[in-house]
């Protein structure tokens, strides 16, 4: 398999590689008494004695935390970090999550003091630096989505769709009746039904039509006086434009029914298209997708909600409001709000990344980041077309989703494919999603990759098609090239081992 | 793997023997992979015809259990708790539950054995 | 665009391979009509260095040069540099969610060694790989109550963070989960464990208390256990502030701890991102919400990490998930990991004593001052304290702010009855003078007043 200098083994050696086989064990294997990492300075308060001021709520015994020095500590999370793939190494066309450049400046702004050092609770007069941020990313915010009001609020994507959903509910009960029941398309990301469940709603599915989008007359039929409203990812998870998306929402705001747009896929429209200029009512963004925030491993995201006026007595406390004397300040005497969704006001550390983003690309290079997102996409997709099932022929925004139909006949499948790519240099493409195409392989390059890095990919998955056919064995049993092969998920799952324990050592 | 006579089955893929143990087919384990996780209900719960009485997972489904009958538990299979694996070993041998009929004559409503197996061949081609 | 690897030339030649004329054509699907036919109405392009200006400016406008006794809920400890310089390493940075195991056993192990420390620091069984505050963590944590118990009532004190208790509020409202909210005493702070006992019935899902309290008082757990459990409820402890636990008893006796472990080497950022975290007995684990971490071996016998047990997750259960939270905070976890590791066994526990002896220290100097007292003396403490002064808070804050110190929060805001109340707050990066400092300008009160 793959050797480092050259023959034989995929020609894309060349790419830089993750994962050394080095070993390193967890910090409490590590761990020896005596060994620190901190120094504090010397009290320059009198000393107290815990078990007197605390009684019986002293801790008797310390936690079992490590004890190391610190430049064991570097090594040990330098050694672990190694053992990641990173945008920062290459390509991760990694569907619907716009695995995106995030920019170095923005990490460099989040950090300085007066930002990262401001307390929640510091008085408005000495908090008006950070306000002017939430109010600009607001305004850019509202002109990019084409709505009438924002809140920042919401700490993720999810949580943007809940905080969006209750909106929704909080205008129908102001309307004399909440409804009972959300429409959701089959191709919709797992969070809508699960958030719609979560405020309240019975989850309707809807079939997708022949070419993937929302199928207007089963919508029809469908939606009632007791539709609160459709949640509509537009692109739809397939990549593809809903392009009757006035008549969805005619359908809906003939009812009474409210249209919600999943803002996942953003990064196909921003400068283009906005989504209040085409009938939608509330959606929310994910900074951490479409505003370069860093993913981080998992997080933090960021999932400001946008809405059309009729909404805006309802958003969350407190509100951004602006005084006569220009100051800024909370408003939080809003008594139609759903309330509050999170402490504090929300994550402003992604909010100033997410400006930065704004402020570096402005109007134009926004628009171009779009242009060249579709572009990416549309050219991958043309590309392997040939090799590779294309289930929905319409055209293509900022992903393309294939299946493995044509690789399933040698047994190979969508999961083993995305294994393989890991051997050559990439991290997988999103698996089996959406739920709606069999084996799917849902691939979003972003505007982040250059042609060279496009075609090296390519010829993976050319490869890689070259190989099911050839070798399928190789294929399902990749990847070959990582520290630990395919893991025992079943194992772990069946008797979950979620934490170390000292070997021997009885519960306290 | 033979599916046997003396069973009743369901669409969902139960099956429910004549002393009214419940468990799920060699089709249904086979589809959804290994087992890693049996949630059932509690000796005494209710359990409806057609309504959903516990789960069963793999590492990356979840799929729910529905009941080919109703009537009251009267035992529940707690080795599934350690060894879930046995569904996949023995899908026809495992029950989950057992349950007391509230109608004996409602298994008759119940596929037997060659009009499920019909069912599986339609459903998989 | 500085960020767009891509020539002008490469574009046009690309679009000839895809066999389109112009960029228009990917987008004619788009109704005409809809399409942005003008330039987004945001800031012109900007230079790097002018973007660290913008960015210097509101900072400088933020003012940087006060001494802050601001708690409640946020708190300033030291952040060792290490964590910086390991968070971005860009493999960490911008990295995604670990789906993939054999390309992320970084963030695997990293999240498992996170696990590890707040079940070992809680004193629970299991911790999940973080949630996204202290403020949802809670409000998660009781809907977890209710998928255990069956039950749909929960008893929440009156001394958990208010803006907690209002994030429930909102997670609770659809839910079909009324809450009871139960008072504190008047002389220690602490929940009153008379009216407690008539809360909790057999309908209780879960009594939520937070210790530290609001007020900085720690409660007593095995108390408010003995009453939770006798009738069959949860009992779930909301921490706050997680340097309390080097120095607090863990409430071993909760069954769910819902914790804010921004203190653990997060910056303020004024109010996020932090990292919430959801610890729990071991028994409650499949319905715990959140990614979790698990060990387990590759084909070769090696040892490996996956996140484990998704079937309770959104992308798997969908609408019968046991929360839609698709996140974590993985990186402000890795934040709070390498800070639990800096400090360490003993470092955690010397940390926490120097909180503890600076607000003994704060509470005393303050409290001697004329026309002040402390409010809760009867219980203890660990590094908040409610101040009580003859003098509105409104006048001698002003006085303070001349001083460029900023004093404690008022607590009226959310306790009307608490009339001139503060809550003050003293970690270990205040110093001694500072705290004379704003004593002696406390003590400036006219006596009158």
């Amino acid at each position: 398999m793959a050797t480092i200098n050259g023959n034989p083994g995929p020609h894309t050696l060349g790419k830089v590689r993750t994962h050394p086989t080095q070993n390193e064990a967890l910090m409490f294997e590590k761990s020896a008494s005596g060994k620190r990492a901190y120094k504090l300075p010397p009290l320059d308060v009198p000393a107290v004695d815990a078990k007197e001021l605390l009684g019986p709520a002293a801790r008797e015994v310390r936690a079992e935390l490590p004890e190391l020095s610190e430049i064991e500590l570097i090594r040990h999370f330098t050694r672990l970090s190694t053992w990641n793939y990173a945008i920062d190494l290459g390509m991760y066309p990694l569907g619907s999550c716009t695995m995106k450049y995030n920019p170095r400046v923005n990490e460099f702004v989040a950090r300085i003091e007066g930002l990262a050092e401001a307390h929640p609770y510091r008085p408005e007069s000495l908090a008006q630096g950070v306000l002017e941020i939430f109010d600009l990313l607001q305004r850019c915010l509202l002109e990019i989505t084409g709505m009438d009001a924002i809140t920042l609020q919401p700490a993720a994507g999810a949580h943007g769709e809940f905080t969006g959903i209750l909106l929704t509910r909080a205008w129908h009960e102001s309307q004399g009746n909440p409804r009972k029941k959300v429409l959701i398309p089959d191709s919709a990301h797992g969070t809508n039904p699960a958030t719609a469940a979560f405020s309240g709603y019975a989850v309707e599915n809807l079939k997708s039509n022949a070419v993937g989008g929302i199928d207007l007359e089963a919508l029809a039929s469908r939606v009632d006086e007791d539709t609160a409203a459709l949640m509509l990812t537009n692109p739809s998870t397939l990549g593809v434009f809903e392009n009757e998306i006035h008549k969805i929402a005619d359908i809906l705001h003939a009812k009474g029914a409210l249209l919600y747009m999943d803002g996942a896929n953003m990064n196909a429209l921003v400068g283009k298209v906005r989504p209040g200029d085409f009938g939608v009512d509330v959606m929310h963004l994910n900074l951490h997708k479409t505003f370069s925030t860093p993913h981080g491993g998992g997080g933090p995201g960021s999932g400001p909600v946008a809405c059309k006026a009729d909404l805006e007595p309802f958003l969350p406390i407190p509100v951004l409001v602006q005084n006569q004397n220009g100051t800024k300040s909370w408003d939080y005497d809003r008594p139609q709000s759903i309330g509050r969704v999170r402490a504090f006001y929300g994550n402003t550390g992604m909010f100033i990344r997410a400006l930065a983003y704004i402020l570096a690309n402005g109007p134009d290079g926004l628009r171009q980041t779009t242009e060249d997102a579709v572009l990416n996409a549309n050219y991958i997709r043309k590309k392997l077309e040939d090799l590779y099932e294309l289930p929905y022929k319409t055209p293509s925004m900022h992903e393309v989703v294939f299946s493995d139909k044509r690789q399933a006949v040698h047994g190979v499948r969508t999961g083993d494919i995305a294994k393989r790519l890991i051997d050559y240099g990439f991290h997988p493409y999103t698996v089996s999603f959406p739920l709606i195409v069999h084996g799917a392989l849902m691939i979003e390059p972003t505007e982040s990759e250059s042609r060279e890095e496009l075609d090296l990919f390519v010829d993976a998955m050319r490869s890689i098609a070259r190989e099911a056919e050839e070798k399928p064995d190789l294929v399902k049993t990749a990847p070959h090239s990582t520290r630990v092969s395919r893991l025992d998920e079943v194992q772990a799952a069946r008797k979950p081992v979620l934490r170390w324990k000292r070997q021997g050592r009885g519960r306290e | 793997m033979p599916y046997p006579s003396s069973y009743r089955y369901t669409r969902e893929h139960e099956w429910i023997s004549p002393d009214g143990a419940i468990g799920i087919t060699d089709y249904a384990q086979n589809s959804l992979g290994d087992i890693v996780y049996v949630e059932a209900p509690k000796v005494g719960d209710a359990v409806t015809a057609g309504a959903a009485f516990g789960s069963v997972e793999s590492v990356k489904a979840v799929s729910d259990l529905f009941s080919p009958v109703s009537g009251k538990v009267t035992a529940v299979n707690e080795e599934l708790k350690t060894a879930p694996d046995k569904i996949n070993q023995d899908p026809h041998g495992t029950w989950i539950i057992k349950v007391e009929l509230a109608n004996p004559a409602e298994v008759n409503s119940l596929l037997d054995a060659a009009a499920y197996q019909a069912f599986i061949a339609e459903e998989t081609s | 665009m500085r960020y767009l690897p891509k020539s002008d030339e490469e574009r046009r030649q690309m679009l000839g391979e895809i066999g389109a004329a112009s960029i228009d054509d990917l987008f004619a699907v788009i109704p005409a009509e809809y399409r942005l036919d003008r330039d987004l109405n945001v800031p012109r392009q900007q230079a790097e260095s002018e973007i660290v200006g913008y960015f210097r400016a509101a900072g400088q406008k933020n003012a940087t040069d006060y001494v802050s006794f601001l708690g409640a809920g946020a708190y300033r400890h030291y952040r060792p540099v290490i964590i910086d310089a390991l968070v971005q390493r860009g493999e960490f940075l911008t990295s995604y969610t670990p789906y993939q195991a054999e390309i992320t056993q970084g963030t695997l192990q990293a999240i498992f060694e996170f696990q590890t420390m707040i079940a070992e620091l809680t004193g629970m069984d299991v911790a999940n790989a973080s949630m996204y505050d202290g403020s949802t963590g809670a409000a998660e944590a009781v809907m977890m109550a209710v998928r255990v118990t069956g039950r749909h009532k929960a008893v929440v004190a009156a001394a958990v963070h208010p803006e907690y208790r209002e994030v429930l509020a909102t997670y609770a409202l659809h839910q079909g989960l009324p809450t009871t909210l139960v008072g504190y005493d008047a002389e220690t702070g602490r929940i009153d464990l008379g009216s407690l006992e008539a809360a909790v019935t057999d309908e209780t899902a879960c009594v939520l208390v937070q210790s530290p309290n609001f007020f900085g008082v720690i409660e007593d757990i095995p108390a408010i256990a003995e009453i939770a459990h006798k009738k069959g409820a949860l009992l779930i402890v909301s921490i706050a502030e997680a340097v309390s636990l080097g120095i607090v008893r863990p409430p071993v006796e909760a069954d769910i701890v819902a914790m804010e472990a921004q203190s653990f080497g997060v910056a303020l950022s004024y109010g996020g991102p932090f990292c919430g975290v959801v610890a729990a007995k071991e028994q409650y684990v499949r319905q715990m919400p959140g990614r979790l971490a698990g060990q387990t071996v590759d084909g070769a016998g090696n040892r490996g990490f996956v996140l484990t047990l998704a079937t309770r997750e959104q992308h798997i259960r969908r609408e019968k998930a046991t929360s839609n939270i698709c996140t974590n905070q993985a990186l402000v976890a890795l934040m709070a990991t390498i800070f639990m590791a800096v400090y360490g066994k003993e470092g955690m526990r010397e940390l926490a004593e120097h909180n503890l002896a600076k607000a003994d220290y704060a509470a005393k100097a303050l409290a001697a001052q004329p026309g002040a007292r402390l409010r809760f003396k009867g219980a203890p403490r660990f590094h908040e304290f409610v101040l009580q002064t003859d003098e509105a808070p409104a006048a001698w804050n002003r006085r303070l702010m001349e001083n460029k110190i900023v004093g404690g929060i008022e607590l009226s805001r959310w306790y009307p009855e608490l009339k001139n109340c503060t809550l003050w707050c003293a970690t270990e990066v205040v110093t001694r003078e500072q705290i004379d400092a704003a004593a002696k300008v406390l003590a400036a009160a006219p006596v009158e007043a």
